[in-house]
């Protein structure tokens, strides 16, 4: 595990210098694209900087409270539809004609319906999430173990007992991977549509007002900052991971 | 249980493809989803005659707009409709070669692996919004810039993909094509690719949809044509059944080029139905 670390810390140092030495050797307008290093001293000092925290919590607040949607519509729906084959069947063309609509395409009838602030956030996020989430859960059920369900039906377990005990355990990792992947997407989605659309706080506001400022070593420390939550993201969900199916390795 | 009937079914009937493929169960499933699609479309009208407001045209108005203004219009096929999936299909394409080479040889190399591991996450969290700026001042405003956009949005789920579907290739095969004196190229071809390659078109259905996505996202800024543009340019005109039309397109695209790369998956992943 310690050398996983040095190797990780590594790989991130050596692309870190690769792109210094690029910016340094100005290509391109350092004005434009300031220095690897410049914009690290700047994400640093971000820190202890107030605004920041506020936008942070709006952007992650949205991201939170719109995962947390798709979640609760998502797994139930999935369960159905994976338990279901007639169901399964009605839903998936409804399902094959909403999921290619971009959710970015949205953005102007999220406008409408909901202003610039948080709720119009969550809606997308809701929207983009839901699809990884209820085809995973789906597939999860589908893997069942045939076993495992007739034997509950033999020891008399209704329906609902039935996908509560056997299924839903039994999919439980096909149901966390989806919502590893909607996590990721979701921070995408909320700091995307604060740029597209404009608003009153959060991190992808913050990005456009710098860049409008011409700040742009501020602009690329936020865009920096997005990274760091991603990596953060990515160990705290894998760590649970281990943690919540350590039954499976078994 | 009900598969096993089916096949059943479908085997005593065999006496011709047309036959076969007519099952009871198929033509139940067509008629399924033709109901399905007509209460999707009876829900939006009721809905928006109910509803009754400009941001939200009635079908009847969005359908033939569709029709008429978009898929049967010469100078919108010209200025939207194919730039748009041009610049998408390069993107898809530059992302998808690049990320199944470098995501099978990351896959096979414990070191490699965890030296790029949270390099790719940092670079996965950075929403392509953010990048327009940065990619618009290294390519310029041309198409390249919005290629660049796609390809870069749409790599990172084929390339985690590829790395695990490497990762996931069998030790016993591996030797054996080693004891068989396989070149290193015969290895990749012969054994490393097949045996990832379930997993690296998860990843790349995962990406044709996200391609989409991004081929709007890359039109927001510095665009002159596409889909995407024309979409963004009716919201703020308040050009809504234009709108509207546009996103029932951008549906079918999804939708023909989602069917498009399971056609490609079908034959290359043929033997696996053997």
């Amino acid at each position: 595990m310690p050398t996983a670390w040095t190797r990780g810390a590594a790989g991130v140092l050596i692309a870190f210098g690769i792109v210094e030495l690029l910016t340094r050797a100005e290509f391109v307008n350092p004005a434009y694209l300031p220095p690897a290093s410049s914009v690290v001293a700047e994400t640093v000092r971000l820190f202890g900087d107030s605004d920041f925290w506020d936008a942070l919590w709006a952007t992650l607040w949205a991201a939170a409270y719109g995962l947390a949607r798709a979640i609760i519509i998502a797994v139930p729906l999935g369960l159905v539809l994976g338990l279901s084959r007639w169901a399964y069947r009605a839903a998936i063309t409804v399902v094959e004609l909403l999921r290619p609509i971009p959710s970015v395409a949205l953005i102007p009838l999220a406008i409408l319906l909901f202003g610039t602030g948080t709720s119009m956030k969550a809606f997308l996020v809701t929207f983009a999430c839901l699809w990884p989430i209820l085809f995973n859960t789906i597939y999860g059920v589908h893997d069942v173990d045939r076993v495992g369900v007739d034997t509950a039906r033999v020891f008399g377990l209704g329906w609902f007992k039935r996908a509560a005990r056997v299924n839903l355990p039994a999919a439980s990792p096909f149901i966390y991977t989806g919502i590893k992947i909607a996590a990721s997407v979701a921070l995408i989605l909320a700091i995307g549509a604060e740029i597209v659309a404009g608003g009153s706080s959060g991190l992808g506001i913050e990005m456009g007002e710098a860049r409008a400022l011409g700040n742009l070593k501020l602009s690329y420390a936020y865009v920096t900052v997005t990274g760091i939550i991603g990596v953060l993201l990515y160990i705290v969900m894998e760590a649970i991971e281990r943690h919540l199916f350590r039954w499976r390795s078994m | 249980m009900s598969d096993l009937v089916d096949t059943e079914m479908a085997v005593v009937m065999s006496d011709g493809p047309l036959r076969r493929w007519l099952s009871v169960d198929r033509i139940a499933d067509i008629g399924l989803r033709l109901a399905v699609l007509g209460g999707v479309y009876l829900f939006w009208l009721l809905a928006t005659r109910a509803a009754d407001s400009i941001f939200f045209p009635v079908p009847t108005d969005v359908l033939p707009a569709v029709w008429n203004d978009w898929l049967t219009d010469s100078t919108t096929w010209q200025d939207n409709i194919v730039p748009s999936v041009i610049r998408l299909l390069y993107g898809f394409v530059l992302a998808a070669v690049l990320s199944i080479a470098l995501g099978l040889a990351i896959g096979r190399s414990q070191v490699l692996l965890e030296m790029l591991e949270p390099t790719i996450h940092f670079l996965r969290a950075i929403p392509p919004p953010a990048l327009l700026p940065v990619f618009l001042i290294i390519f310029g405003i041309g198409d390249m810039q919005k290629v660049m956009v796609i390809a870069f949005g749409v790599a990172p789920p084929i390339l985690l993909n590829s790395i695990d579907g490497a990762r996931s290739v069998d030790q016993l095969q591996l030797d054996s094509a080693a004891a068989l004196q396989i070149g290193r190229r015969g290895r990749i071809t012969k054994v490393i690719f097949p045996a990832a390659a379930p997993k690296v078109f998860a990843g790349l259905r995962v990406s044709m949809s996200l391609a989409v996505i991004l081929m709007v996202i890359s039109e927001l800024v510095a665009a002159t044509d596409g889909i995407g543009f024309r979409i963004m340019r009716n919201s703020r005109n308040f050009a809504y059944v234009d709108m509207w039309a546009g996103l029932v397109v951008l549906a079918i695209l999804g939708i023909l080029l989602n069917a498009g790369l399971t056609l490609i998956e079908r034959r290359v992943l043929r033997w696996r139905l053997l």
